[in-house]
Parts: C-alpha cells; sequence; structure tokens
C-alpha cells in the first residue's frame, strides 16, 4: 500500500515543481554581476597587485640594495646586483629584475624592505604582449614608481595604523 | 501535392515558404539569446549583454563567427554523409513547418488533412541526421552520442505517438487546424484538451523535452560524459546546421504541444465575453508558445542530466503504460460524450 502511495506521489511531481519554484524565485533576484571594465570591486588598501620602486620625495631612489627582498622571495623572482654608485660611491643596485612568471605575489619582500622601496600597488590590470615582457626592470619598477606614487602612498598612510 | 507547373503559384508558395523559414531562423537567433538571458538570470547572472541593446545581436554575431569558421573534416570520416548529416537533420526541421497553423481561417501552408501523420514522419527523420552525425564522424564519442540519441528518440516517440492518438480519439482528425477548432467551447481554457487529457499533455511536453533532446534528456550530448555526442567532430558552419535544427525543434514542439493541449490561437477567455481578451488569434499562439519556449529554458536551468537507465526507464515503464491506459480513458470519454469537442 505504502509503495502504490508513493507511485502515485511521485506522479504529481512534487519535487520537480519544487525545484522548478526555486529556480523561478532566482530568476528575480538582483544579480550578482559586476561588471568588470565599467564597474570595478573596491580594493583594500593591502592589494598587492604589480610591483613598485619608490623615491624619497628628494627624486632619490630608496632601495639601497640590501637584497633582503631577494634572500626573502620564495619564489626565486628577484635579481640584484649591485655595485657602488659612480657618482658618489653609495651602494646601490645595478640590476633589479622581478619575473613576474614566478612571483607568487606574496607580498614578503614588501615586508622584508627596510627602506619601503620595493612595495606592491593595487594595480592588476596588466599584460605582457612579448616574450621577456614578464621581466619588470629597474628603470620600468622605478617608473611604476614614479607614476603609482600618489596611490602607493595614500595606501600605505591609510594601513599605517594597523602595521 | 502535385508540383504545378504555373509558376505564378510556384512563386507565390515559394514566398509563403519564406515568409514561415526566415521568421523561424530569425525567432532560432533570438531563442538563443532568451534561453542565455534567462539562464543566466537564474544563475543570478546578467547573461549577455555587450552586442546591441541587452545584448540582442549576440545570436547573430555567434552565428556570423561560426559561419566564417573552418569546417574540419576528420581524417577517415565518410566525406559524403559527414555532409549529408547536417541537411538531414535541419531539411526535416524546416519542413514540418508546412503544417504549422498559426491562426484560424487557414493560416497555414499545407492544410494537410494528414498533418498529423506528416509531423510524426519529419520529427522521425530528424533521428537519421543525428545517427549519420555521429557514425560518418568516426569518432567514439559521437558514436555513442549517436546511440544514445537514436534509442532516446525512438524510446519517447512511442509514447509521444500514444499522447497524440489521445487527442486524435477525442477530434476525429488529423488535421491541426481541426484539432484546434475540437478545442473551441464556450468554457474558456477549461475547454482545452489539457483538462481531460492532463497526464498526456505531461507525458507529452516531457517526451517533447526528451525528443528535442534538450536537458535534463540531453545524455546525446552529454557534455560532462561524451563531449558534446554526436556533434562532436563538426565545426563551424555544418555545426550551425545542427544547432538550428535542434532550435527549430524546440519552437516546434512548443508549437505542437499548443495546438494538441492548450487550444492552438483559442483564446483562454473564449466565451466569457471579456472583449478583445476573448477573441482568438494569433497573438494567443504566439504568447502560448512562448510560454512553452521559456518552460524549455526554465526546465535545463533546473533540472541536472538524467542517467541514461533512468531515462529509458521513465519512458517505458512509466510514460508508455500511462499512455495506454489514457487511451481507454480517452475512449471512454469519447464514446460517453463526456468531452464537447468544438462548439
Amino acid at each position: 500500500m505504502k509503495r502504490v502511495i508513493e507511485y502515485l506521489r511521485s506522479l504529481l511531481l512534487l519535487e520537480l515543481a519544487a525545484g522548478l519554484w526555486l529556480t523561478l524565485k532566482y530568476l528575480f533576484k538582483p544579480k550578482y554581476t559586476m561588471q568588470f571594465p565599467m564597474e570595478k570591486i573596491p580594493r583594500s588598501p593591502r592589494f598587492r597587485g604589480l610591483h613598485a620602486l619608490r623615491r624619497y620625495a628628494n627624486g632619490e631612489e630608496r632601495c639601497i640594495a640590501c637584497k633582503l627582498c631577494e634572500a626573502v622571495c620564495p619564489a626565486l623572482a628577484i635579481t640584484i646586483d649591485s655595485a657602488p654608485r659612480a657618482s658618489d660611491g653609495q651602494r646601490r643596485t645595478t640590476r633589479y629584475d622581478i619575473d613576474l612568471f614566478k612571483c607568487i605575489y606574496c607580498g614578503f619582500c614588501e615586508e622584508a624592505c627596510p627602506v619601503d622601496s620595493i612595495v606592491l600597488t593595487d594595480v592588476l590590470e596588466y599584460h605582457f604582449e612579448k616574450r621577456g615582457e614578464n621581466i619588470l626592470t629597474k628603470p620600468k619598477l622605478l617608473a611604476l614608481g614614479d607614476r603609482l606614487e600618489a596611490s602607493i602612498a595614500a595606501n600605505r598612510a591609510q594601513d599605517a595604523p594597523y602595521r | 501535392m502535385t508540383p504545378s507547373p504555373d509558376p505564378i503559384i510556384f512563386l507565390w508558395t515559394l514566398g509563403k515558404i519564406l515568409l514561415i523559414a526566415v521568421p523561424v531562423i530569425i525567432t532560432v537567433a533570438m531563442y538563443v539569446w532568451w534561453e542565455r538571458k534567462v539562464i543566466g538570470w537564474m544563475h543570478v547572472r546578467m547573461g549577455p549583454n555587450q552586442i546591441g541593446p541587452w545584448g540582442l545581436l549576440q545570436a547573430f554575431a555567434d552565428v556570423t563567427k561560426l559561419l566564417m569558421k573552418e569546417i574540419i573534416i576528420p581524417t577517415n570520416a565518410n566525406r559524403f554523409l559527414y555532409f549529408t548529416a547536417p541537411m538531414l537533420a535541419v531539411v526535416p526541421a524546416l519542413a514540418v513547418w508546412a503544417i504549422v497553423p498559426f491562426d484560424g481561417g487557414g493560416i497555414v501552408l499545407s492544410n494537410a488533412n494528414a498533418g498529423v501523420l506528416f509531423l510524426l514522419a519529419m520529427t522521425s527523420l530528424g533521428v537519421y541526421g543525428i545517427i549519420l552525425a555521429g557514425w560518418a564522424s568516426n569518432s567514439r564519442y559521437a558514436l555513442l552520442g549517436a546511440m544514445r540519441s537514436a534509442a532516446q528518440m525512438i524510446s519517447y516517440e512511442v509514447c509521444m505517438g500514444m499522447a497524440i492518438v489521445c487527442v486524435l480519439i477525442l477530434t476525429g482528425s488529423l488535421n491541426f487546424s481541426a484539432i484546434v477548432e475540437a478545442q473551441a467551447g464556450s468554457k474558456g481554457l477549461f475547454d482545452w484538451f489539457w483538462l481531460p487529457l492532463l497526464p498526456m499533455f505531461f507525458v507529452y511536453y516531457i517526451s517533447s523535452v526528451a525528443e528535442t533532446n534538450r536537458l535534463p534528456f540531453d545524455v546525446a550530448e552529454g557534455e560532462s560524459e561524451i563531449v558534446a555526442g554526436y556533434h562532436v567532430e563538426y565545426s563551424g558552419s555544418v555545426f550551425a546546421l545542427f544547432f538550428l535544427a535542434e532550435y527549430a525543434n524546440m519552437i516546434l514542439s512548443s508549437f505542437i504541444v499548443t495546438i494538441l493541449f492548450m487550444g492552438g490561437w483559442l483564446s483562454p477567455f473564449q466565451g466569457w465575453h471579456l472583449g478583445w481578451l476573448s477573441t482568438a488569434g494569433w497573438w494567443w499562439i504566439g504568447l502560448k508558445v512562448f510560454v512553452f519556449m521559456t518552460a524549455l529554458v526554465w526546465l535545463r536551468a533546473t533540472f541536472p542530466r538524467y542517467r541514461y537507465d533512468q531515462i529509458m526507464r521513465l519512458g517505458w515503464k512509466v510514460f508508455i503504460p500511462i499512455s495506454i491506459a489514457w487511451i481507454f480513458v480517452a475512449g471512454l470519454f469519447r464514446y460517453f460524450g463526456v468531452v464537447t469537442i468544438g462548439h
């Protein structure tokens, strides 16, 4: 008898109706989609995106070639060569390469840096069109730092109380 | 149906064919857009919204892309059958539209007396396109998809045919216009055949979903198991033909279920004296077909794919016994005059 009732109940398609009712409710719900290029999700000041090398306000580059970032980098993405600078003999980098294919954006380099030179900016929209462009060289990193200094400084200031 | 030597009648018929075929193809394009939109909404997404206003031109962009793509023929494929198969799929899918009435007063290309037979014949021919596509591709996935599809379409054609037989018992006619007229009356939508034949209405609708290889019965395509089934080796415009055939069949099955069970172009308020609401017209069939087409998309967005043995079980062990029982019930309805036929 129970099986007969079960069979007759199954003919009413109640489970199917419940499923259809659920999808119908979702049809009218507000959509989660973020229309990416036009709309952007707000980014945390701690966001770890593209790298940059910063300068002091007087235009002097911050990096002192201590190589702490190179040492801490878990992906071995940073390569640094250093030499005394020709003009004043200060210890400076002659080569500062970051391989973006190796980088895992962990932010250890930024934390290791004693002079806040290497930073991760909140830029996440970038691409390469030629082989080799994945290597960020020192001039490129410094140019990025110059271009993005305002937002880098603002993000650091915002996060300062928590550091 | 003898071909007339009169060129004017020939051109006139050709014009009428174009008048049906071109809107069908445009509806297919818009249906693809609507399907993606509705499924997107049900997934709490937006669906296509970049090309044209609300993404309306998305389907046309896709078609343009498909037509410009290269047709890749698999090695060892049977070239003749490989190219015949998509035509075998699309020609019946478009040819059936000859007997689909859109309004009363003979707004139909061919008001054939054996329209239902023509429908069954043509929809059955569609299977050949799929089987040949699967076989000629010389690919395992394609062959598996073709075999699944063939078995499924043949099983569901049985109960589909029985559901149609119930309608035929009540109307006593194989003519689609006569079937619609038989549902006219003064009790509004309760005069339509869905009420006396309620189980058959569901059996027919679900079978027609299976017949068009749509979710939840799309094991023939089964993306997760056999990639794309019978059309896995097709690309470019030949794939577009399969696509066109599938969607044209979906629209057709919505039309047929409307005509057989939902009163075709009759108003759901017929006989209730509500002015223009109670008058029959093509807008009613359009509205009903739109509802059924959306329901197909709705089913797709809701249900997971049936397992293959479950499909067979549903077809043979559930639908066919119910259909046989209801043929008997329909006969009794007819014999005792329970259902009013016509006015």
